[in-house]
């Protein structure tokens, strides 16, 4: 029997076998904390545990399972709160009370409910992995599609009537080439650390819609694609990811307190379970996995949580469903892999960080994509990750690092949040390389326009941007009058679109349609204003229409679902000119 | 047997302890001097054979022969009961006020355990403290924590103690009111202006201290927040009451923990703290919150000196990724005679827009609160551009803004140290101070809430009653 020889922290060290792989997962100690092996040398292997090792003595022993570790995947997951290593948090309260103990003993998923399966594969069919040969629907808008493990295909030689069975039961019988007959059930497992497989990759065409503005229109993400959303403390990282998950067009979310505050997720389990999705009219827990692994839980489990989550998201791609991942935060993670490598006393690169972080990121990020899997016609996992740079210094380690394996980065900004302006995407450090992708799809769901107007609104804020430098040292009185034009029209830019109010019951999801329109009026406005200004009107009597006011509150005064109101603001713009300025400028 | 004669190396506040068997990670240990003194270690690494121990009182006067270690095989524990309230505890949880030992109801390992997210409550009830710039702009909410990121000479410590006089209310719901006070590494006569305020403003005896002063074993200040809070989730969690810790000084903390990381040869991360530095923080401030099952809570109000005013330091920037908002100190603000000189833009309670408004503050409350902020932060802009092209330049919206910016300094953030305002003369003042901008300025608010606020003659009427 193989036994502990040393104890640090999370790591564990075993002298002298050669029982282990890597990676495998142990159970490790009198009370079988769950451990990973994380390296192997002549004399000693190496174990990071996943559960506070307080009390644990050298001599106890240590286990192999004889597989890596690995999430257990089938119906159940959907409305679950895991902790990094999936157990489920509300099993281990009901065995544990308030507080979570080391060796918590339940099981991934419950095992004694009955799904209603219902048979896409008959006897004599020829399945292959990935195929789905069961469905059941697992909650009131997710249809569960199980597949046939990879690795496994042949004749079906048994096969399950429709009806109710655990996850337990077998549902069908596969005999492959050899004769080996294997029973397949409604789960699975799969190893975390493994992307799943899939048959292409497709290009990426269609942006995830978030209902968010800034997002949206100025630096939109794509299904299955990858952002970085970095920002100091206080810039509203945890709201925007709140934000997403709860109005982005995926099927699934699965959302990973990856280090973070508990009352947070208390927050999103509450505010989840009495949110009504209105595309279905289900609560959005019923399509929402959370992942917490707060703060001070076991630092080991928190760089598991990141794995667990992408394996669950591909699943759920592999059925043929678009998912979306916010992982909060993953500094983070990027900390608790620093932690462990300094405890292994690995030579340290940047600021402590192991050098394999960049290799340990791009990992992660390139598991996001728009895929062909074997048993569906498409599917995608967009990947939303939250960073913490330490000092809110963008220059460190894990920010310049994630920036190189993401395609979008929206960059929160300090001075915006003090100023109270959410969300704090800041536009001139913020980027999405998606845009000129999607202009083919704006262009055929909204409006051909809508890629000129937007690329206008960037570059009237950049304008802005120049123009301020100079008001800042004189002032804007200075200004020509075209340019102060500028500078009302980048506020309201900034004021009236670009701001959005999550707590406002219309503002906080803004169809892609109201977006264009807002966008519209806003271009409209500058160039009626623009002209006249040039015909020689005052900038201060077009001001003083009022207008601009007007275009800041339009996001509130006209509701989400009455864009033919639109038409009538632009009616009022137009005429406002004329009845005002006609005998000047004689339009 | 566990009991082991001499040592085979020191270093630092480090022994280690050979031909060992069956030591825990975690577990205390007594040491033995020759001279027959007693000090307490704690297993911070075991290797088969070998154990290094922290001692906590210091190594000075140890030496490799003469010292015996006995191990306990338990953890780190305080011992609980009711009648810790009214006590005063050194930094390690041992009785130094003469009145004796505690009987112990029960033994709190002082690790505590993670909270599990399921069984927490999402806090909601706000805590009125009677002071308008947390009440209105960063309100605390009861199971929150809340640091004070102060500087060296700033009042963060008249501001805590008001906190504490004024917020003392028992619940409707019946549970009792008690502060926890852990002091780290602060000066003897700061913690005397505690223990006496406390004793003045009549809660003293709702009152455990743990101090370890600035000439105390910096090893025990590693315990001293971890004594506290295993004290305070007794007494919330089991003994259903409202429980407010306040830490002081988080940085004298972390710098203990860095002293102990480098003695024991860990590679440091940023400015040579540990790279746990984070999760070590987490596991103090993560204690706070409500749980299902009880009606007590634990609240946090950390308090620390930011180095050199920097809060990207990192202390002050692990503890705001990890706490729900942050009180900011100012400088400037003190300097002009602003009590309490909070800087309102970096400040933030992340709990408080589910904690105010309608059933909890007053309706309007989220509306004065946005439109302060937005104003406030404008004045920042007007003032850089005053200092430039001088206040006679400026365009008429901007000096209102400046003027403004004065009167809510002057009117809203200062107060008296035993002033206590009501939710509503605080957010009645906040919207009198508004009317000294012009009512388009007012962008955050809608038109009808604007015709029942916007009062520029209650400004005047202010102006005139109080001129401060």
């Amino acid at each position: 029997m193989n036994t502990v020889y040393s104890i640090n922290g999370p790591v564990v060290k075993v002298k002298n076998t050669s029982d282990f792989s890597m990676l495998e997962k142990v159970a490790v100690g009198e009370k079988q904390l769950v451990g990973e092996v994380i390296g192997i040398n002549s004399d000693e292997t190496t174990i990071q545990v996943y559960e506070v090792t307080t009390g644990m003595k050298p001599g106890e022993p240590v286990a192999g399972t004889g597989a890596p570790v690995s999430a257990v995947l089938g119906p159940g997951i959907i409305s679950n709160i895991f902790d990094g290593i999936e157990r489920p948090l509300r099993d281990i309260a009901a065995a544990d009370g308030v507080y979570i103990s080391e060796g918590a003993q339940v099981s991934e998923l419950d095992t004694s409910k009955k799904w209603d399966v219902t048979l896409k594969v008959a006897v004599g069919d020829e399945v292959t992995g990935g195929q789905i040969f069961a469905a059941c629907p697992e909650t009131g808008v997710i249809e569960h599609r199980s597949m046939v493990p990879h690795g496994i295909s042949g004749k079906v030689v048994f096969a399950a009537a429709n009806g109710s069975y655990t996850i337990e039961d077998t549902i069908i019988t596969v005999e492959d080439e050899s004769g080996t007959r294997h029973d397949i059930k409604l789960a699975q497992r799969w190893p975390i650390k493994t992307p799943r497989p899939y048959k292409n990759r497709l290009p990426i065409h269609r942006p995830l819609i978030t209902g968010q503005r800034v997002i949206d229109t100025m630096f939109p993400i794509a299904k299955g694609g990858t952002a970085a959303v970095p920002g100091g403390f206080g810039t509203g990282k945890t709201m925007t990811q709140h934000q997403l998950a709860k109005w982005c067009d995926a099927d699934v979310i699965v959302y990973i307190g990856c280090g973070e505050r508990g009352n947070e997720m208390t927050q999103v389990l509450e505010e989840f379970s009495g949110l009504i999705d209105p595309k279905n009219d289900r609560p959005l827990t019923d399509r929402t996995v959370l992942i917490a692994n707060t703060s001070n839980m076991p630092v080991a489990a928190r760089e598991a949580s990141i794995y667990t989550g992408i394996t669950i998201a591909e699943y759920y791609r592999d059925m043929g469903y678009h998912i979306a991942i916010m992982a909060d935060s993953t500094s983070r993670w990027a900390e608790a892999l620093r932690e462990i490598s300094g405890r292994l006393e690995e030579m340290p690169a940047e600021e402590g960080f192991p050098a394999y972080l960049p290799s340990r990121l791009a990992a992660f990020y390139e598991r996001a994509g728009f895929v062909e899997p074997f048993g569906a016609e498409e599917g995608s996992v967009t990947v939303i990750g939250a960073v913490s740079p330490q000092g809110s210094d963008f220059s460190e380690p894990v920010t310049q690092n994630t920036k190189r394996f993401v395609r979008c980065f929206w960059a929160l900004d300090k001075s915006l949040a003090y100023a109270r302006h959410y969300p704090a995407i800041n536009w001139n450090d913020s980027y999405s390389e998606y845009t000129d992708e999607f202009s083919e799809f704006y262009s055929d769901n909204v409006d051909p326009d809508f890629a000129p107007m937007r690329r206008r609104m960037a570059s009237l804020l950049a304008e802005e941007n120049k123009l301020m430098e100079i008001v800042k040292l004189i002032g804007a009185d200075v200004l020509p009058d075209d340019q102060k034009l500028t500078i009302e029209t980048a506020r309201v830019i900034r004021v009236g679109f670009l701001q959005q109010n999550a707590y406002h019951k219309d503002d906080t999801y803004v169809p892609l349609q109201k977006q264009f329109l807002m966008m519209k009026c806003i271009l409209a406005l500058h160039d009626k204003a623009l002209a006249a200004i040039q015909s020689g009107i005052l900038f201060t009597d077009i001001v003083a229409t009022g207008l601009f006011d007007v275009l800041v509150k339009m996001k509130y005064d006209i509701p989400n679902d009455e864009p033919e109101r639109f038409t009538a603001l632009e009616a009022q713009i137009e005429k406002v000119f004329d009845d005002r300025f006609a005998g000047v400028n004689g339009s | 047997m566990r009991l082991y004669n001499g040592l085979k190396s020191i270093s630092g506040s480090l022994i280690a302890v050979d031909n060992v068997e069956g030591i825990g990670y975690d577990e205390v240990a007594d040491i033995r001097l020759a001279d027959g003194s007693l000090r307490r270690g704690r297993v911070v690494e075991v290797d088969k054979g070998r154990a290094i121990l922290q001692v906590f009182e210091g190594t000075a006067g140890l030496s490799l022969e003469n010292t015996r270690t006995r191990f306990t095989g338990r953890p780190m524990e305080i011992p609980l009961a009711e009648e810790l309230l009214g006590r005063v505890f050194d930094g390690a949880g041992r009785p130094i006020d003469g009145l004796g030992e505690i009987h112990a109801e029960k033994y709190g390992d002082i690790n505590g355990r993670p909270l599990n997210p399921v069984m927490r409550s999402y806090p909601r009830n706000y805590i009125n403290t009677g002071i308008s710039s947390i009440d209105a702009l960063m309100t605390l909410i009861r199971g929150q924590k809340l640091p004070v990121f102060s500087g060296s000479g700033l009042s963060h410590n008249k501001l805590a103690v008001q906190i504490v006089r004024q917020a003392k209310i028992a619940d409707e719901d019946g549970a009792d009111f008690g502060v926890v006070f852990a002091a780290m590494g602060v000066k003897n006569d700061v913690a005397d202006y505690f223990r006496r305020s406390f004793e003045e403003s009549g809660v003293l005896e709702r009152v455990v201290m743990f101090l370890n002063l600035s000439d105390d074993p910096i090893i025990e200040r590693i315990l001293t927040p971890k004594c506290a809070l295993t004290a305070a989730e007794y007494l919330a969690f089991e003994k259903n009451m409202h429980i407010l810790v306040i830490l002081t000084d988080m940085t004298s903390y972390g710098e203990a923990l860095r002293e102990f990381s480098s003695s024991k040869g860990e590679i440091p991360a940023r400015k040579g703290y540990p790279g746990y530095l984070y999760s070590d923080l987490a596991s103090m401030y993560e204690r706070a919150g409500v749980v299902e099952g009880s009606i007590g809570s634990v609240t946090q109000i950390p308090i620390l000196t930011m180095p050199n005013d920097d809060i990207t330091h990192p202390i002050p920037d692990l503890t705001g990724y990890i706490t729900e908002g942050q009180i900011v100190l100012d400088r400037e603000l003190e300097q002009k005679g602003i009590y309490p000189p909070v800087s309102v833009l970096p400040s933030l309670s992340r709990l408080m827009k589910d904690g105010i408004g309608e059933g909890y503050t007053r309706a309007d409350h989220s509306d004065c609160a946005n439109q302060l902020f937005a104003a406030y932060a404008k004045v920042g802009d007007a003032r850089s551009l005053a200092s430039v092209i001088g206040e006679d330049e400026l365009s008429p919206t901007d000096k209102a803004y400046l003027r403004f910016g004065e009167l809510f300094e002057k009117y809203f953030l200062n107060q008296y140290f035993d002033e206590n305002r009501s939710i509503d003369q605080t957010l009645d003042l906040g919207w009198t101070l508004l009317s000294a901008l012009p009512r388009t300025a007012l962008d955050r608010v809608n038109e009808k809430l604007l015709d029942e606020k916007y009062h520029p003659e209650k400004l005047d009427e202010l102006l005139r009653t109080s001129p401060q």
